[in-house]
């Protein structure tokens, strides 16, 4: 909880190497084919980075529960963009056209 | 009782006014958030609309330049964190020596950026009336390099201005103005760099691996 906890040099370079091996498996399951799960794949390495820098490299995890609701406010709003956005995109030729 | 000369005098004390700046720096680092959400639903919705184009387009980066940059960004994250932990241990000398390890590595990445750019400025592949259209077979292609260089181009000037945030924390480490008890400046710095880190993150798995299975 305290900000001024001092995260052990250790944990940061274990942090380093798993997104080091992170990047690396990435780049090797995009050539395997898995069909339209490549990209799931993909987003949820990607996502995985991501966490380990917001909660060790960015501290979040030892920080305050503010912290935490303004991190998670920015992907929440992420979220609701993006997915109001493809209901529109993704639905638009459910209906067929209508008469004028 | 003196206070710490750090201490700004509407704050009951260095903890509290740590907290603010970080609420602070959250709160600004969400609208960046959404400043590249809006960029990466162009992506999505495009990428929904053409697919063939993005796979094109996909198949013209360099992997091997886009992994290298991933892995220099990832470096100078912890080239940051190391600096920040100097600085809780008042090892001045060690700030300053990670400081510079961290420039360097911002100054490789947009080399190894401008060794891209260049590339695709001397192939045609660069949106406009010069585009070498004849190379591609879908039109949009245009589109995702549009997308390329709006993404990147962007993430490219979060970077320049963090090595200039971070050749102004040289100077002040430089003058030892960090100390363990208060070094907000290097942190909120650190979170805005680690920001910009995720979302190379994000940009290289989008814009260069995906579809290389096809």
């Amino acid at each position: 909880m305290s900000e001024n906890h001092v995260v052990p040099l250790s944990l940061h370079l274990k942090v380093f190497a798993a997104l080091i091996v992170l990047t690396g498996l990435t780049v090797l399951v995009a050539f395997a084919d898995f069909g339209r799960m490549n990209d799931v794949v993909a987003i949820t390495i990607a996502v995985t980075k991501a966490s380990l820098v917001v909660l060790y490299f960015m501290h979040v995890r030892w920080s305050g529960k503010l912290v935490w609701v303004f991190a998670a406010a920015g992907f929440l709003w992420l979220g609701i963009l993006l997915s109001i956005t493809f209901a529109d995109v993704v639905s638009r030729d459910w209906i067929p056209e209508l008469p004028m | 009782m003196s206070h710490h000369p750090a201490l700004a005098h509407h704050f009951e004390d260095l903890e509290q006014q740590h907290e603010s700046a970080t609420l602070g720096m959250w709160a600004f680092l969400i609208t960046e958030v959404m400043f590249f959400g809006g960029l990466f639903t162009a992506y999505a919705v495009y990428r929904w609309r053409y697919p063939e184009a993005w796979l094109e387009g996909s198949h013209e980066l360099d992997i091997g330049l886009g992994a290298l940059n991933t892995a220099i960004l990832i470096g100078s994250s912890l080239t940051v964190v190391l600096s920040i932990h100097a600085a809780q241990r008042g090892e001045s000398r060690k700030i300053v020596r990670w400081l510079l390890a961290t420039i360097g590595l911002g100054l490789a990445f947009l080399v190894v950026k401008a060794i891209e750019y260049s590339h695709k400025f001397h192939v045609g592949h660069v949106p406009g009336p010069n585009f070498a259209s004849g190379d591609f077979v879908h039109t949009e292609t245009q589109l995702y390099f549009g997308l390329y260089f709006a993404m990147t181009g962007m993430h490219a000037v979060h970077m320049v201005i963090g090595i200039g945030l971070f050749a102004v924390l040289l100077g002040m480490a430089m003058r030892r103005r960090f100390t363990p008890e208060h070094h907000s400046w290097l942190e909120m710095c650190g979170l805005y760099w680690h920001f910009v880190d995720i979302v190379w993150i994000f940009l290289f798995p989008l814009l260069y691996l995906l579809g290389r299975n096809q």
